[in-house]
């Protein structure tokens, strides 16, 4: 089946390492446009490479009968542990890998375009440009693992890379506090994923996505077997991973890192924390779909994807940064891609939350990233975040507001928009799935409709009037031909046949509109859109009096129900301060104490010897006197007592 | 001669080098020219040992001779041999001194003195990873231990009369349990040797002294290894210890606990160490847990990274008591690996504090902007710290949990998981200081004025960093060495 030597992929992950390396050492050699024009460069490259993979996996070698196989391209063995447990390094194809290099590439593109625009000038702009490189080189690498350790390392290097975006103005305090949050919050999942890892490796004896993803292989018996607190070894450990992607995909509740995380440029964000980095959750999930299939554990992840959904809608409704608005909006959209997994079967129509799934993760990732670089043209030009900063900038951004009202006719899913298409496939796979998990995804469809209109609104219209010291302009071309192009593909990208290509087995199958629901979805859509009308289109009083009905419920929406301060809590006032601090103490004071004091006596008693070695002649004889008379004593006693 | 053997005669005629030397150009020479020459030596030994592994894939030690006895009545002899193992750690200790050597480029006041005794620490290390005779290897063990009082005490700084006494009398109170372990090995081998490779090949302990002789040597080479409870040592010493010394014990001469826990105690007692062997991993466990809790509540950065210490190698002897092929060649690694990086953070640590003259995260802020060379070094020696895959910390971390979780019950488990979860409480602590002293605004206008790494400074950073980045990218070749020289496991 593979005559064609597919080895030329390859490229997608050396280029982009080796851009990174000559970027990173190189950088400050260079002036900062010839580092991102060669950064950009070679981001076109590997897409068209990416592209052409694709093509050549759907189209001409991937499929076998009517089956798309997974395609082993590459493998090097890199760290043998024992047995056949070994680390290798490789690349395999198979439709979600396949989707998500075009997917990673083309958003990447963008980003690198955008870059040349939105960050001129700033300090650092090579360095930025190697992160941007080394990110989608950790992210290629993860999604085209051959092995669930792969997978892990390119993992911590994809979070790293957002760390070191996140922190990228590292002289703001708010920034470094941000990054760090990320990255231990997510460390903390990954923690959980590790450990899924090695219980699932030990069962299955390797770490290959072939054996791992054969549901008829032999260790899941022997995995099922042994149990341990109520559940099965296998659940533990499909639990344990499921947490792992949980921290990256910022569900409940692992999210807080997120919306902090929005303290890094904005191009950055649009392309880690909007489409690419954060899905990776997603991605792990329906990687293993096959296992998780039929499990509580899958259950669950229905479940938490559904409750962070509705959750995170209600709180995005009350934020008033809008790269926050945007965050909590990513957290939304996510989890329904994590609550369709949840409620999907395996094999034909049975795996139609599968195909939603991926389906939503591929237009969700343009018109998500579409709206963060209209935010980002939107703080570009009136150089702040807060909502009461903007209005009527449709009169001044004329692009930017016609493509930002794209995406959010494509996030509130208005026919035919690619979010319709996507989102409706979720709804449906609820639908039929259970009731209560579909009421709670079209309550969050309803809201998402809301404040994303609220949001838009907001920007463009609401305060026709105001009054800008600097006029705000449109940006260059290198920030609007993306929006452009970016447009296109949030209007467009939903009359993909998903069904045909990436589904749960590999096989094709036909997915049909399924009218009520559509119905459904559509009428929550547009009555989010109403309402946000009637309050947001012009500057009225109606928003104030409604927070001032709600008083309590609008302040905790708009402090998130104080997750973050309960995590706070945590960590601060019980790791460091009950358990850190102590142990400093006791070791200090316990443990190295004893120390000291055993030498503190062995001083002491030497002290008090010494006057022993007294040089006085007559007490050496007098102790000596005595010494000897007691020796002799105790030799006629022994005598004695031997004779007796 | 046999080629090991230079190993201790190359320091030895650098020692007679520095006697001449008149000013402190001229004691660098030696001390860059010796250093150079035993790195060349040690990558030369490398592939030496390939080519004779080749030859003879079967002998346990190459190049090995013991026709040297230097002491008839007890037939100690001057044994000498190398298997993978210690061909890395010779590696290592080659790196480290070269780097460290350019780390302590400006060593004021006495830097004849100072670089003679560093060289006089290097001849008792490389004679410990040579000796195959429990005597002879004790013999070097305690050459290495000794100039250590005198580098602290008279280059170290803060409290370095104290903690040069600590340190010394903790690690002999622990040469005094090994040397009786190393006598009672002797007399219970059943064949009255110290040699290690013959007693474990032809002699037996029987289990009633292994015993009493197992906790001994295993406690006393653990004291060396930073074992909880008497790891207390470590952190003053390091703390007052001048850079290069705190580079070669942290990087080095804690390696000698670990490897002599494997080399001796466990493989020579293994009945007593599956008996007793629990023992110890509770108390590695802990080491490993509250070594990590202990940095994140400190504030001076040589004590972070002493605590950090604590916890890394006691995940080396916690893998080594795992007692099984993948968890020992993750000690190993791990034992290269904390090598490498400690001797980068020493170093780094050094360099900040020579220009900033403080070593409290509270008062340094924003050094990214000032030093973007030393700040980007540190970072990088945090991540490998965190076991950030591509470098040397997480395959060493990685093989060791693999391997420890090779054990099916539950005790070994929970242990494992227990140690698995340091990687979280260590990526905070490395944060922290990230946060505190790189990034952020500059706190102290001084700091302004500061100059980045000069050239021999560059050269110790970056030479150690290729090492931490190429043992985290090309990890394949380390762990097969090290796999081939336990077969018996």
């Amino acid at each position: 089946m593979n005559d064609i030597n597919m080895s030329y992929t390859l490229i997608l992950l050396a280029l982009p390492f080796l851009m990174f390396l000559v970027l990173g050492l190189l950088g400050n050699k260079m002036k900062p446009l010839v580092a991102g024009v060669l950064g950009t460069l070679s981001l076109g490259v590997m897409a068209a490479v990416a592209y052409y993979t694709a093509y050549q996996y759907f189209f001409v070698v991937g499929k076998v009968g009517e089956v798309y196989q997974s395609l082993p391209v590459f493998n090097y063995e890199w760290l043998q542990f024992y047995g056949e447990l070994k680390i290798n390094l490789g690349i395999m194809l198979d439709p979600i890998s396949a989707l998500m290099l075009v997917v990673i590439t083309t958003v990447s593109l963008m980003v690198h375009i955008y870059s040349l625009g939105y960050m001129k000038g700033e300090r650092g702009f090579q360095r930025y440009y190697a992160l941007l490189s080394l990110f989608t080189f950790a992210m290629l690498g993860l999604v085209v693992a051959t092995n669930i350790f792969q997978m892990y390392i390119f993992w911590e290097l994809v979070g790293v890379s957002s760390f070191a975006l996140i922190s990228f103005y590292y002289t703001k305090p708010s920034a470094v506090a941000a990054s760090k949050k990320a990255f231990i919050v997510t460390r903390f999942a990954d923690l959980f994923f590790l450990i899924g890892i090695l219980i699932i490796s030990y069962f299955a004896g390797t770490f290959d996505f072939a054996t791992l993803t054969d549901p008829d292989a032999p260790f899941i018996g022997s995995a099922v077997g042994a149990t341990f607190l109520g559940g099965t070894a296998l659940s533990w450990a499909l639990a344990f991973i499921f947490i792992g992607g949980a921290g990256k995909s910022a569900m409940m509740p692992f999210h807080i890192w997120l919306p902090d995380a929005m303290e890094g440029p904005t191009p950055a964000s649009a392309l880690i924390h909007a489409a690419t980095m954060v899905v990776a959750g997603v991605f792990l999930v329906a990687r293993l779909f096959p296992i998780y299939v039929g499990t509580t554990v899958l259950e669950i992840i229905g479940w938490v994807g559904a409750i962070t959904a509705a959750y995170a809608a209600i709180v995005a409704c009350a934020q008033t940064d809008i790269k926050r608005v945007l965050a909590f909006s990513t957290i939304s959209q996510i989890a329904f891609m994590i609550t369709s997994l949840g409620v999907s079967g395996y094999g034909g129509h049975d795996g139609l939350g599968y195909m939603a799934s991926m389906f939503h993760l591929f237009t969700h990732a343009f018109f998500k990233a579409l709206l963060f670089m209209g935010a980002g043209a939107v703080i570009h030009a009136v150089h702040s975040n807060e909502m009461k900063d903007m209005g009527g900038l449709r009169k001044y951004l004329p692009i930017t507001h016609i493509t930002f009202a794209v995406a959010v006719l494509a996030i509130a899913g208005i026919f035919p928009f690619s979010g319709f298409w996507s989102k409706d496939e979720i709804m449906a796979a609820a639908f039929h799935h259970n009731k209560a998990i579909f009421a709670l995804l079209f309550f969050a469809a309803c809201l998402t409709a809301f404040y994303m209109s609220r949001l838009y609104y907001r920007i463009f219209w609401y305060d026709n009037n105001k009054d800008y010291h600097h006029k705000p302009h449109e940006a260059g071309p290198t920030m609007t031909i993306p929006l452009i192009i970016l447009a296109i593909l949030a209007a467009f990208s939903g009359f993909v046949p998903f069904s045909k290509y990436i589904t749960s087995d590999g096989k094709a199958f036909e997915a049909h509109i399924d009218m009520l629901v559509a119905g459904l979805s559509t009428l929550a859509a547009v009555g989010g859109i109403v309402v946000a009308t009637l309050m947001y289109a012009k500057k009225k009083d109606a928003p104030n009096k409604f927070t001032q009905t709600f008083p309590r419920l609008y302040k905790w929406a708009s402090d998130r129900f104080y997750f973050d301060e309960i995590w706070l809590f945590v960590t601060r006032k019980i790791i460091f301060d009950r358990i850190s601090k102590p142990i400093a103490w006791f070791d200090r004071h316990i443990v190295d104490g004893f120390m000291d004091g055993l030498a503190y006596v062995t001083q002491a008693a030497s002290d008090k010897i010494k006057g022993l070695q007294s040089g006085h002649i007559q007490q050496y004889i007098f102790v000596y006197l005595i010494g000897a008379l007691s020796l002799v004593f105790i030799f006629i006693f022994f005598i004695a007592f031997l004779l007796s | 001669m046999n080629i090991l053997s230079l190993f201790i005669l190359v320091p030895v005629l650098m020692l007679l080098g520095f006697i001449p030397c008149k000013n402190i150009k001229q004691v660098r020479t030696v001390a860059v020219i010796g250093a150079v020459v035993e790195l060349i030596m040690a990558v030369a030994l490398l592939f030496l040992f390939y080519k004779e592994r080749a030859i003879d894939p079967t002998s346990e030690m190459l190049f090995y001779d013991d026709s040297i006895t230097w002491f008839k009545t007890l037939n100690i002899k001057y044994a000498i041999g190398v298997d993978g193992i210690s061909v890395l750690m010779i590696l290592l200790t080659s790196i480290i001194i070269l780097t460290g050597t350019f780390a302590s480029w400006n060593m004021n006041p006495l830097p004849k003195d100072f670089f003679m005794w560093l060289t006089l620490l290097s001849v008792g290390v490389y004679g410990f990873f040579i000796s195959l005779d429990m005597f002879t290897m004790f013999f070097f063990y305690e050459i290495a231990l000794i100039p250590m009082y005198l580098l602290i005490g008279l280059w170290g700084t803060g409290r370095k009369e104290y903690s040069a006494m600590k340190l010394t009398l903790m690690l002999m109170g622990g040469s005094a349990l090994l040397i009786v372990g190393i006598i009672g090995i002797f007399y219970n081998s059943g064949i009255e040797s110290f040699n290690f490779v013959e007693i474990a090949k032809n002699g037996g302990i029987p289990i009633e002294a292994q015993r009493w002789i197992f906790p001994m040597t295993f406690l006393g080479f653990g004291v060396l290894g930073a074992l909880f409870p008497f790891h207390t040592w470590s952190p003053d010493g390091h703390a007052s210890a001048p850079t290069a010394v705190s580079m070669l014990h942290a990087g080095v001469l804690m390696k000698l606990g670990g490897y002599g826990c494997f080399r001796i105690a466990m493989r020579l007692m293994p009945e007593a160490a599956d008996e007793l062997g629990w023992i110890f991993l509770v108390l590695t466990g802990i080491s490993v847990v509250y070594g990590a809790f202990g940095a994140i509540a400190q504030t001076d950065l040589k004590y972070i990274n002493a605590y950090s210490s604590v916890s890394h190698c006691g995940l080396v002897l916690f893998a080594i008591l795992m007692v099984n092929k993948t968890a020992l060649t993750g000690a190993v690694m791990q034992m290269l690996s904390h090598g490498l990086m400690t001797a980068l953070f020493f170093a780094l640590i050094g360099m900040i504090y020579g220009r900033t003259h403080t070593r409290d995260i509270r008062q340094l802020g924003g050094l990214m902007k000032i030093m973007p060379f030393l700040s980007v070094c540190y970072v990088l020696a945090g991540l490998a710290s965190l076991g950030l895959p591509g470098l040397s910390g997480f395959v060493a971390e990685m093989t060791i949990f693999v391997g420890s979780f090779e054990h099916a019950d539950m005790f070994h488990r929970v242990l494992t998981i227990m140690a698995v979860s340091s990687i979280v409480i260590t990526a905070v602590y490395i944060l922290k200081v990230v946060g505190k002293i790189l990034y952020g605004p500059v706190i102290d206008d001084h700091h302004l004025e500061l100059t980045d790494a000069v050239w021999y400074e560059k050269i110790a950073t970056a030479g150690l960093i290729v090492c931490v980045a190429g043992m985290g990218m090309f990890p394949g070749w380390i762990s097969n060495l090290i796999r081939e020289s336990i077969p018996y496991l």
